[in-house]
């Protein structure tokens, strides 16, 4: 049975993004900045350049995402201990996405980590996480609703 | 920060290979390997991956997993004599 109560709610919320090219990721960050923002929870994302300058376009007056970062430079400051996060969420519909989960969760042991898997074929990407974390994994591509309706419940957030 | 594309590297494995794909071409044809964490530092970039992470030695060649988020993982293969020494004095041998 699915939980719908709100989750308490973290001070700084990390988004690492995978690259762009399936288009529910856009979409998807989004709308989980904006359900954290209206909850008082600060989000910064990271991704590569290509994933960051279509937010900045999506996002002109940075309303959902004031913070933004290339990975690299975010890792380079997790390691260094200058950042850290309560909570992270990692989107992975590649091996490499996957990868930078599993640093996520070396790097940051006693965050929370959801990874959010999807693409053409989530399911054998998901079987490569042998780490601890939250799996929410859907086969989404263009149509985000299915896997916005399990975010939603794995936060507590209606509808 | 550095970046890799300044570095003159042999692709070992070509971009897309999966990162375990990696750490197994790396045990399976390297006579010497050491074994890292993610956030390890090389060539001034920190490395990322699914611990362990496996780095081969050739002489003074270093060979390394990166990974870019719209390319996957590459094997890629750096000479540096002070580098691989740094990797021999600071990486583990076992996973």
């Amino acid at each position: 049975m699915t939980d719908h109560t709100e989750k308490p709610v973290p001070a700084i919320a990390l988004l690492v993004l995978g690259c762009p090219e399936v288009p529910v990721q856009q979409a998807l960050v989004l709308n989980i900045a904006h359900n954290f923002r209206k909850r008082g929870t600060a989000v910064h994302a990271a991704g590569n350049p290509a994933v960051l300058n279509l937010l900045k376009v999506s996002d002109p007056e940075k309303r959902y995402l004031p913070e933004t970062q290339v990975l690299e430079k975010c890792i380079e400051e997790i390691v260094e201990k200058k950042r850290d996060a309560k909570l992270c969420i990692v989107f992975a519909h590649s091996d490499a996405g996957i990868t930078y989960a599993a640093t996520m969760r070396h790097l940051l042991p006693e965050t929370r980590l959801v990874v959010i898997i999807f693409g053409k074929d989530p399911e054998p990407l998901a079987a490569l996480i042998d780490f601890p974390c939250e799996k929410i994994v859907e086969k989404a591509v263009h149509n985000p609703m299915q896997l916005r309706k399990k975010i939603n419940e794995v936060f507590g957030w209606a509808a | 920060m550095g970046c890799i594309e300044n570095l003159a590297y042999e692709k070992i494995l070509p971009l897309g290979a999966s990162f375990r794909e990696c750490r197994e071409y790396v045990e399976k044809n390297f006579a010497e390997f050491w074994y890292v964490d993610p956030g390890y530092k090389l060539f001034d970039e920190y490395i990322i991956g699914l611990p362990p992470i496996a780095l081969g030695i050739d002489g003074s060649k270093i060979v390394f997993p990166y990974t870019k988020p719209c390319h996957g993982t590459y094997l890629l293969a750096v000479e540096d004599a002070d580098e691989a020494a740094r990797v021999r004095k600071t990486a583990r041998k076992k996973k």
